[in-house]
């Protein structure tokens, strides 16, 4: 088992995937990514962090129907785990912690 | 809107299957897939491909690459115990078959070793000079009009001069000439010497090593000669040879070095040096000749040299090319161009060059040798793969057995490779010592052999015949190999019935074809080589070389050395010649019409009264020499025929009495003899001249009146030992000469004699082979056939029937073959040729025929002799 730490990337992939619901696969992955943060986000690389958090646990796969726009070739969709989903909220809690730390005014003045 | 039909280029679709893990590859595939179609709506065709195939290569990561088949191969390496065992008991329970294989491949490895060592010999020629890839040499080509081009290695000393002085880039160049030996003497020790002149840069453009003395300086001044350490041997006998005075052809020089005898691959090869000054200082003091050296003097000198780095040869050669065109400019109806030749090329080089410095190979012997080894264990490999196909079925039920305890395709095809491989390295074995046994065979076919092989074996000898071992075995094992593989265990194990392995039957037949085909084209080569051969032995030449010795004069004077031989009594007459005519050597000069318009060259030779005489040559018209010892002004020629009817001179009649320039002086035509061959068989009747100059003699010609010529050859050569002790006794009959001169097709005769020999055996051994196996597994037919009453000859008919009908075919193949290739290619170039006739062709075919029906009839007699009632009563 891989750390179980989230990268950046990774905790986008994963929120999107959350995001998506039952539509997330590869390529649905990528496009909202770049809708949401307008960073082009490159195929290979998305494949590599869902394997990768394939493999720390956080989600899991299943193949779809085979649909004629894909050459007859089946989607492999994506859905978090319940460790993935504990990860996420545990990430949020810390992120809202530090930020319950920041006094109101000062953020304005970044 | 999407253009129809347009999908991702193949390869990259099939790299990406081929690397990607499977349970990836399907999504992989299906992502690639949209994203193309997007890209092709948007952007087009074109940009959709390219970063298909981006993507593809991008997604070449470690975690999508499929594992290594480690475990796999790591069983095929334990199994290989079990195939070696297995190999080895298949090889001993068939030993008529491993027997046949393991002998067909060892004789013709044998022949493929020879090739080899042949090989590695040649390529190692001259590569001791340093840094031999800069190292070139010049040749030249010459075209009168527009004949044909004469090419030679030597090239001319002026065009040497102005490389020196005018083309840039060349680091050092040197120059030399042939013909500076003769005899040496120091003291009372007299020995014949091979030398070369060479100047002072000799030794920094060739890689000789200088064992005494300053390079740089050796060959510097004139009357100074290097000697290599073989010869100081000689004639110095272990005292130091530095310093000291040779005298050769009357002349004294100093030796001022001593250089390494000539490694045995080196193409140049000279017992001394002597400094390229002297000549030209000799040259110089000669008032008769001027403007020396000319362009156009380009048959004795050779120019080596080396490039700067960063040089390239062709910017030499174009330099080269424009003085050649100035020079040429200036010469008559000749034009002189040179080409660069790397001297590590020179023995793997073209092979019709002329004059030149010592050994040269050439490619096509080289090629026709290899590709007829080829040919030999391309035979020896089919008797294998055919016998192995063939008993495929004994074996089939163990690769049954394997496949349903789990071995794969590819496991079962290594098995049967190594068994081919086993099989081929027992043989290397057997081959090995085939080829010492074949070895002093080749080199003693013909001296020239001799001389530039010796056929050594080193390391990498016996590493490049371990690696060939293991490729015969690889690919004589592949046919069977595949075959074995392919049946499914299913087929194998379940049915009784063979017949569907028999299935190969179409590929065993054309096998064995080709086999024979290859057999019949040696035999029928070799018969026509011989018959050419024999043709040019007893082709009338136009005059009669009966009972003629030609002797050799070694430089001693021709009246001095009659005198001395006259007084033996079977000498019936003695003439002098200037060298023996009609095998291989000619001397031409330039000849003009009787109106000095034309001019053309003629070969010549000079003789003295004797000559025409002895040789009967026919007169037609005029009268022979006078007799007279010395001829000190040349005044009257003996043409022949050709020689009349090229320079327009009528009938021969009419010729006498004409005045012609020939060679720079008015002759009187005194005489006319009727054509006869004066060049080699290879070419056509050329015009010729007999001059009248006896003191030129080199050659003395015997006409000897006895019956026991052996032991008058030993008195002439008594006699000669007594008044020369330096040179050795060279004399030959004409006929011996002539048999040498025709050498190539004696020597073509006996390799493809000797090839043929060994295909035929090996071709008889697969036959007898697969009529063994066919009478073994047809026996329990033939038994049914008896009983039935089937007598023993139609039995025999039956069985040999299908093997005598493939020897027909292979016939019917191979005649038209071999008559193409040696009407059209071989003998095309040759003005006189015996005719191929019927016999020549059928010969190796009635040959070919009788073994063949004696193996396979043995055969399937011996099966028809059989009792009947033995094999029934076994099921």
């Amino acid at each position: 088992m891989k750390g179980t730490n989230l990268g950046e990337f990774e905790e986008l992939v994963l929120l999107t995937i959350a995001a998506l619901m039952e539509e997330a696969y590869s390529v649905a992955i990528c496009e909202e990514i770049e809708k949401v943060t307008g960073r082009s986000v490159k195929l290979s690389v998305v494949h590599a962090v869902l394997n990768r958090l394939d493999k720390k646990g956080f989600v899991k796969s299943h193949l779809g129907e085979p649909t004629k726009a894909r050459g007859g070739r089946r989607k492999r969709f994506f859905t978090v785990t319940h460790a993935g989903k504990a990860t996420l909220s545990k990430v949020k809690e810390q992120r809202d912690q530090l930020w319950q730390l920041i006094p109101e005014f000062n953020l304005k003045m970044i | 809107m999407k253009p129809q039909g347009i999908q991702p280029p193949k390869w990259a679709f099939r790299f990406l299957e081929w690397y990607c893990k499977p349970e990836l590859l399907e999504d992989l595939q299906g992502d690639l897939h949209e994203y193309f179609d997007k890209t092709l709506e948007e952007k087009g065709a074109r940009r959709a491909k390219v970063n298909y195939i981006i993507d593809v290569i991008k997604f070449f990561k470690p975690y999508t690459i499929k594992k290594l088949e480690i475990l796999d191969q790591l069983t095929q390496f334990i199994m290989f115990k079990n195939y070696f065992k297995t190999s080895v008991r298949s090889i001993g329970r068939n030993k008529l078959f491993s027997a046949i294989n393991i002998f067909g491949l060892a004789v013709s490895m044998s022949v493929c070793l020879l090739m080899i060592t042949m090989y590695t010999e040649v390529k190692s020629y001259d590569k001791f000079h340093n840094d031999i890839d800069n190292l070139y040499r010049i040749n030249s080509f010459q075209q009168y009009m527009d004949r044909d081009t004469y090419r030679y290695a030597s090239t001319s000393l002026y065009l040497g001069n102005r490389m020196r002085e005018e083309i840039p880039g060349i680091s050092s160049i040197t120059l030399l000439r042939r013909n500076a030996g003769g005899d040496a003497k120091v003291g009372d020790n007299t020995f014949p010497v091979d030398a070369l002149y060479a100047d002072e840069e000799f030794f920094d453009v060739l890689s000789f090593k200088l064992i005494r003395g300053t390079s740089s300086t050796a060959l510097l001044e004139p009357n100074t000669i290097v000697i290599t350490d073989e010869t100081a041997e000689k004639l110095f006998k272990g005292k130091d040879p530095l310093d000291q005075t040779i005298n050769l052809k009357g002349k004294d020089f100093k030796v001022t070095g001593v250089v390494e005898k000539p490694p045995f691959n080196s193409h140049m090869r000279f017992q001394a040096l002597v400094s390229l000054t002297t000549l030209v200082e000799e040259m110089n003091s000669n008032e008769e000749v001027s403007n020396w050296p000319t362009f156009s003097g380009i048959w004795m000198n050779y120019i080596y040299f080396r490039t700067q780095e960063g040089i390239s040869s062709s910017d030499i050669q174009a330099r080269l090319d424009v003085i050649c065109e100035e020079e040429s400019n200036l010469l008559e109806h000749t034009t002189i161009s040179t080409a660069i030749e790397p001297v590590s090329k020179i023995m793997t080089g073209e092979s019709n060059m002329s004059n030149q410095l010592g050994n040269s190979m050439g490619r096509e012997p080289l090629l026709l040798f290899a590709g007829l080894a080829f040919i030999v264990i391309l035979s020896a490999g089919f008797n294998y793969t055919n016998l192995s196909i063939a008993r495929s079925l004994r074996r089939s039920k163990e690769v049954g057995v394997r496949k349903v305890v789990g071995a794969k395709r590819a496991q079962i095809f290594s098995q049967f490779i190594v068994e081919a491989t086993l099989i081929s390295l027992a043989s290397l074995v057997l081959a090995v010592f085939g080829f010492y046994l074949i070895k002093p065979l080749f080199l003693g076919i013909n001296p020239e052999i001799e001389s530039i092989f010796r056929l050594e074996l080193g390391i990498e000898q016996v590493f490049y015949f371990l690696a060939f071992a293991i490729l015969v075995g690889v690919f004589a094992g592949f046919l069977p190999a595949l075959f074995l593989s392919k049946l499914k265990a299913i087929s194998i194990l379940k049915t009784n019935s063979n017949t569907k392995l028999f299935s190969r039957i179409a590929l065993r037949k054309s096998l064995l074809v080709v086999q024979f085909t290859l057999s019949l084209i040696f035999i029928i080569a070799a018969t026509i080589a011989n018959r050419q051969f024999q043709y040019a032995m007893n082709y009338d030449m136009g005059f009669t070389t009966d009972n003629v010795l030609t002797l050799q004069l070694e430089g001693n004077d021709p009246f001095e050395t009659e005198t001395i031989l006259e007084r033996i009594p079977e000498i019936e007459s003695i003439s002098k010649s200037a060298f023996v005519l009609s095998v291989g050597s000619t001397w031409g000069t330039q000849m003009f019409s009787e109106d000095k318009l034309d001019s053309a060259t003629i070969y010549y030779l000079s003789v003295d009264h004797k000559y025409i005489p002895m040789m009967e040559h026919k007169l037609l018209a005029g009268s022979n020499f006078p007799a007279k010892e010395k001829v000190e002004n040349e005044e009257s020629l003996i043409l022949n025929e050709t020689a009349l009817k090229k320079f327009r001179l009528g009938t021969p009649e009419e010729a006498i009495g004409k005045i012609v320039e020939f060679d720079n002086q008015d002759l009187m035509i005194s005489g006319v003899v009727e054509d006869f061959h004066n060049q080699t068989l290879g070419s056509e009747i050329r015009s010729f001249a007999f001059r009248h100059l006896p003191q030129n003699a080199g050659v003395l010609n015997l006409k000897l009146s006895t019956s026991d010529m052996v032991n008058t050859r030993e008195k002439i050569k008594a006699a000669w030992d007594e008044f020369d002790q330096v040179h050795e006794f060279n004399a030959t009959f004409y006929e011996d000469r002539i048999e040498d001169a025709y050498a190539m097709f004696s020597v073509l005769y006996k390799i493809v004699g000797f090839l043929a020999f060994l295909t035929i055996c090996i071709a008889s051994l697969g036959l007898l082979g697969m009529g063994v196996y066919t009478a073994e597994t047809r026996l329990k037919e033939i038994s049914v056939r008896k009983v039935l009453g089937a007598t023993e000859g139609s039995l025999v008919k039956l069985l040999s029937k299908s093997f005598m009908l493939l020897l027909l075919l292979a016939a019917v193949i191979a005649i038209p073959i071999t008559y193409f290739l040696f009407e059209s290619v071989i003998l095309a170039d040759q003005a006189y040729r015996a005719p191929i006739g019927i016999l020549e062709l059928t010969l190796g075919v009635i040959i070919i025929f009788s073994i063949g029906f004696f193996t396979i009839g043995s055969q399937t007699l011996k099966a028809a002799k059989a009792n009947p009632a033995e094999t029934l009563r076994a099921e």
